[in-house]
């Protein structure tokens, strides 16, 4: 399951690099790209906290609707605008970027645009014991 | 390092997944450079990958090029998105005896035009969920040019990550390599060495490495039966430009291990 591997990325930054000992919450947002299977997340995260001794009480999802911007017309579209197959959104499940081989903009017909929002999983915010932000500068 | 892309890319959890993954899963990372186009990244990528297998070496390919993925095409592979495997992440198929990934089994082959930041959140995504197992060595095939591949690859950084720069005896093409080394030395990117495509004997390419004092590692004639065996890595290893690999990758291996 790709939830585990992204779970792990985001504990692994918090608890390896920025040094967190306890969390008090942490807040991430779930791009509707991706297309992540919440409940299949959730569980990866307190899963993996658990076996590593590490400490998380509150953890917050947001949901983000995918947008996008052509570059060429700028029209503004959402994912209920595109078709996409089966086969296409498990690729894009993997690698959101991927969307830019299946879809184009529904008004000019460019592949080039930009995905503004809800691309997949981001790390919005966190609070805790011990997270050395200020490592991310040196 | 500082910077806006420093500091994006630094707030980013899957820099430090990829590096990780990167250190832990390969003792060398071996990436195929150069600053000009065609001159024969992909196909000495694919040799020395398949060269490394058949010495009983680990070895992983990575396709890089994301607008122009090619390597299926050596291997015989239709890039099929079932070929990958999940478990915890991504993982390679094997492939005449290399874990291989590439950019095309998300993509079927179909066009990518990414912009710049969002090239590095693909490279991100596919460095941080891929389980390699345990490589020896992880080669892989950079797009040309000295864009967000071969910069992001140069932040993600670890020790254990080396370039080879691909030149042919042409001015152009080695005044190109001229830069790509420059671009290397100032983004702290170790280069193993230098190989000659497309050389007949020792040219431009043996001098620059002696210039800029890096190893040269040989050259590989010009090979007319080449695409013949496209499609045939059995083939591959045994034509002229095959053959020439090896010795290439022979060299590789003592230095790596020297
Ligand atoms: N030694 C050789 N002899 C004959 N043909 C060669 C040789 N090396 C490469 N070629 C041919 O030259 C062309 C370019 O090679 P290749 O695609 O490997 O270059 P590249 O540097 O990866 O290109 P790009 O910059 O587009 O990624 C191909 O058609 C390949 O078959
Ligand atoms: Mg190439
Ligand atoms: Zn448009």
């Amino acid at each position: 399951m790709h939830e585990w591997a992204l779970a792990s990325t985001v504990l692994g930054f918090l608890f390896r690099e920025l040094g967190c000992r306890k969390l008090e919450h942490v807040v991430i947002a779930l791009g509707e790209l991706q297309n992540i299977d919440w409940e299949v997340f959730r569980f990866a995260l307190k899963n993996i906290a658990k076996t590593e001794g590490l400490e998380i009480k509150h953890i917050e999802f947001v949901r983000k609707k995918a947008k996008f911007y052509c570059n060429r017309c700028g029209h503004e579209w959402t994912l209920d605008d595109v078709n996409l197959s089966e086969e296409e959104r498990e690729a894009i499940h993997f690698v959101p970027e991927a969307v830019h081989a299946y879809v184009k903009c529904p008004k000019c017909g460019s592949r080039d645009f930009t995905v503004v929002e809800g691309r997949g999983v981001e790390l919005i915010s966190f609070a805790g014991e011990g997270c050395n932000v200020s490592a991310l500068r040196s | 390092m500082q910077g806006k892309a420093a500091m994006f890319l630094r707030s980013d959890p899957r820099l430090y997944e990829s590096r990780r993954k990167l250190e832990q899963q390969a003792k060398h990372v071996l990436g195929f450079a150069s600053a000009k186009g065609g001159v024969g990244k992909t196909t000495l990528a694919v040799l020395a990958a398949l060269h490394l297998a058949r010495m009983r070496f680990r070895v992983g390919l990575l396709d890089l090029d994301l607008t122009n993925p090619c390597t299926h095409l050596l291997l015989g592979v239709e890039p099929r998105l079932d070929l990958v495997g999940e478990e915890a992440g991504i993982s390679p198929p094997k492939i005449a005896g290399i874990e291989y990934m590439t950019i095309a089994f998300f993509t079927g082959g179909k066009p990518l035009p990414l912009r710049g930041s969002e090239a590095t959140s693909a490279i991100l995504e596919i460095l941080a969920a891929t389980n390699w197992g345990q490589l020896d060595v992880l080669v892989i095939d950079f797009p040309p040019g000295i864009k967000d591949e071969i910069l992001d690859l140069s932040m993600i950084g670890g020790d254990n990550v080396k370039i080879v720069v691909v030149t042919t005896p042409s001015k152009l093409s080695v005044e190109a390599a001229k830069r790509l080394i420059d671009v290397a030395r100032s983004e702290k990117l170790s280069i193993l060495g230098l190989v000659e495509n497309m050389a007949d004997k020792p040219g431009l390419g043996k001098e620059l490495a002696r210039q800029q004092r890096i190893e040269y590692l040989g050259h590989i004639p010009w090979d007319p039966d080449l695409e013949q065996s496209f499609g045939r890595p059995e083939k591959l290893v045994e034509g002229k430009a095959g053959k020439a690999m090896r010795e290439v990758t022979e060299r590789l291996v003592k230095l790596l291990e020297g």
